[in-house]
C-alpha cells in the first residue's frame, strides 16, 4: 500500500505481529550496554515530504504559477468545478492540471477535453498525493508559467491534508448533498483548508440543507477559513472563486504565497 | 491509510541516521505524535511492526508520546491545550480556537547499537 509514494523498497506484508504497541522501556535492560547509545533528536516523520513540497514551491514561485491543491471526498464536485473554472480562464491564462486517482485516466480525459494539459497520477492502493508525484509532474512541464497548476487530488477527506504538495494554497470542497457536519467529521482536512468551495449550490431547494450551520462547523475547524458557494451547473459564485483565484495570483506576486491567515470574517456568497 | 507512507518514510528517516551516526541497529524508537496530528497511532504502530521487518529496526520497541494539542483562544484570547481539535475552550467555552501546537509528528529518540 502506499508503495506508488516512490517509498520504495518495502514489501507490502499482509501479517503483522502487534508488537509495536506503546510499552515502556524499563524491562529491556541490553545484553551489552557498553554499545548500545540514546540518541535524542527531533526530526520530523514527514521531512522528506516537506522538503520536497518546499523545493515544489519554489519551482512553481520561480515561474510565477499558482498551485492550487483541490481536496474532497469522492464525488464532491471537483473535476465538474475545474471544467467550468478551466472553460472561464482557458482565454487568459495558461493553465495546467495534475489529476489524482487510485485508478482511471477519466478525469484527465475530462480535463484535456477543455483543451489544456493534464496528467494523471495514478496512486495504486495510495490513499493521497505526496510531493514527490507532484515534483516528477513538474519535471514533465506541466506547470505553465505565469499561469495556475491545479491540483486535484485523490477523493480523500483524511490522509491528503497531511502531505504538502508545495502549493500556494488548499482548497476544500464540499457539496450540499454531503451534510452539514462534515467539517466536525473530518476536522483535520478542513483545519489546513485555506478555502472551503462549497458546490453543487443549485440543488439546495430540493434538500434540508443548512450552508450557514456548514460555514460554523468549518470555522469550528479553522475559525478564519473563507468560504464561497458555488455551482458549476448554474454558474452561481463561479465569480467570487475567480476573484478569490485572482487575490491568490497577486498575493504569489507580491511573494507572499500563502493566503492572509487573520481574516477576521470571510466573503459567503449566497446562491443565485 | 496513510500510516504506512508515515513508516515508510520513518525507516528511510532510521536508515538515514544510521549512515550519519554509524549505527546498523536499532532497538527502540520513541515518536512524538501531536494529541492534534493526522494520524492515528494504534495503525501507526501496527504498520511499524510491517514496515520494519527485514530492515535495521526489525524487532525495535515502539513508544508514542502524545504531547498536547495547544490553541489560541478567539473568544477569550487564552492560551489553552486540547486534547482533540473540536474541543471548545476550556477557559471560555468559544469553539473558535486557532491551533498553535500539538500536530506534530515527531521521531524524538532512538536507542540504537
Amino acid at each position: 500500500m502506499c508503495g506508488a509514494c516512490g517509498c520504495s523498497g518495502q514489501e507490502d506484508a499482509n501479517t503483522a505481529t502487534g508488537r509495536g504497541d506503546a510499552r515502556g522501556r524499563a524491562d529491556r535492560a541490553s545484553d551489552d550496554a557498553t554499545t548500545d547509545r540514546v540518541i535524542s533528536l527531533e526530526l520530523d516523520l514527514l521531512a522528506k515530504n516537506d522538503a520536497l513540497a518546499a523545493a515544489n514551491r519554489r519551482r512553481l514561485l520561480a515561474q510565477r504559477t499558482l498551485g492550487l491543491n483541490l481536496m474532497s471526498s469522492p464525488g464532491a464536485g471537483k473535476t465538474t468545478l475545474l471544467v467550468a473554472t478551466i472553460e472561464a480562464l482557458v482565454d487568459r491564462l495558461p493553465i495546467g492540471v495534475v489529476e489524482g486517482d487510485q485508478a482511471t485516466n477519466n478525469d484527465a480525459a475530462r480535463i484535456r477535453a477543455t483543451g489544456v494539459s493534464a496528467i494523471q497520477v495514478n496512486t495504486g492502493q495510495g490513499c493521497h498525493l505526496d510531493a514527490r508525484m507532484i515534483a516528477r509532474a513538474l519535471d514533465h512541464r506541466i506547470a505553465p508559467a505565469d499561469g495556475i497548476l491545479f491540483v486535484e487530488n485523490v477523493g480523500n477527506l483524511v490522509c491528503p491534508a497531511a502531505f504538502d504538495l508545495g502549493e500556494a494554497a488548499k482548497v476544500v470542497v464540499v457539496s450540499v448533498t454531503e451534510g452539514e457536519d462534515k467539517p466536525l467529521k473530518y476536522p483535520g482536512m478542513f483545519a489546513v483548508a485555506d478555502l472551503v468551495l462549497v458546490t453543487k449550490c443549485d440543488l439546495l431547494p430540493h434538500l434540508r440543507f443548512d450552508v450557514d450551520a456548514l460555514v460554523a462547523n468549518a470555522r469550528r475547524a479553522r475559525p478564519d477559513v473563507e468560504v464561497l458557494t458555488v455551482s458549476a451547473q448554474t454558474g452561481a459564485g463561479i465569480d467570487a472563486w475567480l476573484a478569490w483565484i485572482e487575490r491568490a495570483r497577486a498575493r504569489l506576486r507580491d511573494g507572499s504565497p500563502r493566503p492572509g491567515r487573520a481574516r477576521a470574517a470571510a466573503d459567503v456568497v449566497e446562491e443565485g | 491509510m496513510h500510516e504506512l507512507a508515515l513508516c515508510q518514510g520513518l525507516i528511510e528517516l532510521l536508515v538515514e541516521q544510521g549512515r550519519v551516526h554509524g549505527f546498523t541497529e536499532v532497538r527502540s524508537v520513541t515518536l512524538a505524535i501531536g494529541a492534534l496530528g493526522h494520524v492515528d497511532p494504534e495503525a501507526l504502530a501496527f504498520c511499524f511492526d510491517v514496515v520494519s521487518e527485514g530492515t535495521l529496526a526489525e524487532g525495535a520497541v515502539l513508544t508514542i508520546e502524545r504531547p498536547d494539542g495547544t490553541a489560541h483562544c478567539v473568544g477569550c484570547g487564552s492560551d489553552v491545550t486540547l486534547a482533540s481539535r473540536l474541543d471548545p475552550c476550556p477557559r471560555c467555552g468559544s469553539s473558535q480556537l486557532m491551533v498553535t501546537g500539538g500536530q506534530d509528528m515527531q521521531l524524538r529518540e532512538m536507542e540504537v547499537r
